[in-house]
């Protein structure tokens, strides 16, 4: 009973008069949820979380750019489900949402590059350096602006957005082979590598802000895709009938 | 009777060999452009020997790229133009077939000319001797790879406005690994250390390459039509 009414809304969700009002009464809700979690998050990191031994208060950064890499990466991971369901049921609504998930993803790419690079000046000494990780964080972004620029590049959008997904599959078969190539590439070159804080070495009063920062970053993109997702479906739609009666509606 | 599958795809690998012969001075144009940025780059960074040899498997091959980008444009454009592409998918023939047909012809016609002039290039940028064995096994394996690749951005990007630059920028992060381990065998056997384990790497990727990349420029072609 449960699963047939999970499974009808679920069909209904891939209309789009029905997607607009969902999305419309369930974004505010991930938006407050979000904001809540990041204020007691930062509230944690900034005030109760003592400063790192070594690195002093800049190692706080970390709860910025360690969640947004994270998500950054997660965000990939949803966009090629969506891709592969786009692209072997034709539902126009999920091409339209895994479209949505790239500016996302690049901008939390680019967070987490921001704040690394802002934390590797006063460390390492340098705001850039050749490590793998950065490297493949850095090759991430150019492979979310080449779907955006693909994207963007089509006049017909369901055109562009089914030929966009194809390159999200490509570069989802790719981004593993290019994280361990770059990490093989830089530890053949450099030897020595300096290393993140480890997820095991790491004091556990840390951990609290780290998860809210986490959880936070979460509704962020539900939120952010979920706005995303309806003005790009209303901007796709503008000339159709469901859309002037709901903004008349709304007004 | 039995259907003569194959003909039309062996006629049209016959047709780009023409084409390209016909109009040998065009065709060779990447090979020189890959020769200008191989000029251009010690004029750039100074010629000291010592850096020129640290430098030169990541040159020839980032040069090797440039050119191979170079005729990737006009993969599929033309026979989208003048319709040819639409009867790929009307006739019986596998577009599979044709996809592996024409990229053989942009290796042969691009990817070739590199490895066979490749030693020149090595020469010239003081490059051990001792590794230039390797340099060409790695373009061997490694340039049919780039062709695949480079076929799938061709594909993805074929009915789209600016074509060219959104075609590097799609490129360019597939081909990371590719230029790793090619330029990581070469270096290692400049050391005088072991390459196998990248050569081995770069072949598993040109294969894995080779396994998927047509399957996708095929998907994109059919879309591109729709």
């Amino acid at each position: 009973m449960i699963w047939k009414k999970l499974k009808l809304w679920f069909h209904m969700l891939g209309s789009a008069p029905y997607f607009y009002g969902f999305s419309r009464r369930v974004a505010p809700w991930l938006w407050a949820g979000f904001a809540i979690t990041t204020l007691y998050g930062i509230y944690l990191a900034l005030y109760v979380v003592p400063p790192d031994y070594q690195q002093g208060d800049s190692a706080r950064i970390l709860y910025i750019h360690v969640p947004s890499a994270w998500q950054a990466m997660f965000i990939y991971g949803v966009m090629a489900i969506l891709a592969v369901i786009a692209l072997i049921w034709r539902i126009r609504l999920t091409e339209i949402m895994a479209m949505s998930c790239a500016p996302i993803g690049a901008a939390l790419t680019l967070v987490c590059l921001a704040t690394g690079s802002l934390w590797g000046k006063p460390m390492w000494g340098t705001w850039w350096e050749w490590d793998a990780r950065l490297t493949s964080m850095l090759i991430l972004l150019f492979i979310y602006i080449g779907i955006m620029g693909l994207y963007a590049a089509f006049d017909d959008k369901r055109k562009g957005a089914r030929i966009a997904c194809v390159l999200v599959l490509a570069g989802a078969v790719n981004i593993p082979i290019i994280h361990f190539s770059v990490e093989w590439w830089n530890t053949l070159h450099q030897g020595q590598t300096i290393r993140l804080i480890g997820e095991s070495s790491m004091d556990p009063s840390m951990l609290p802000p780290l998860l809210w920062m986490v959880v936070a970053t979460k509704l962020f993109f539900g939120a952010a895709l979920l706005d995303r997702a309806r003005n790009e479906l209303i901007d796709q739609d503008r000339n159709k009938k469901w859309v002037s009666e709901r903004i008349l509606e709304a007004a | 009777m039995k259907p003569a599958h194959g003909r039309p795809i062996a006629a049209l690998f016959r047709r780009d060999m023409k084409l390209a012969f016909r109009r040998l001075g065009e065709s060779l144009l990447p090979l020189f452009f890959l020769f200008t940025v191989i000029v251009l780059i010690p004029l750039g960074v100074g010629p000291g020997p010592n850096l020129l040899a640290r430098m030169a498997p990541g040159m020839v091959w980032v040069a090797a790229l440039l050119a191979s980008l170079l005729a990737l444009e006009h993969l599929f454009r033309p026979d989208l133009e003048d319709g040819t592409l639409e009867q790929w998918f009307v006739g019986n023939d596998s577009v599979y077939g044709r996809v592996m047909a024409r990229l053989l012809s942009h290796w042969l016609i691009t990817g070739l000319p590199v490895i066979v002039f490749s030693p020149l290039a090595a020469e010239m940028l003081n490059l051990p001797d001792h590794a230039l064995g390797t340099l060409i096994l790695t373009l061997l394996i490694g340039t049919p790879a780039l062709s695949l690749l480079g076929g799938l951005a061709a594909a993805l990007t074929l009915s789209t406005r600016g074509a060219s630059v959104l075609l590097s920028i799609l490129i360019f992060p597939l081909v990371v690994p590719l230029v790793i381990f090619a330029t990581g065998a070469v270096s290692m056997t400049a050391d005088n250390l072991d390459p196998g384990a990248y050569i081995g790497l770069l072949g598993a990727f040109t294969i894995l390459a080779l396994t998927l990349a047509p399957l996708g420029i095929a998907a994109a072609l059919r879309m591109n039509l729709e």
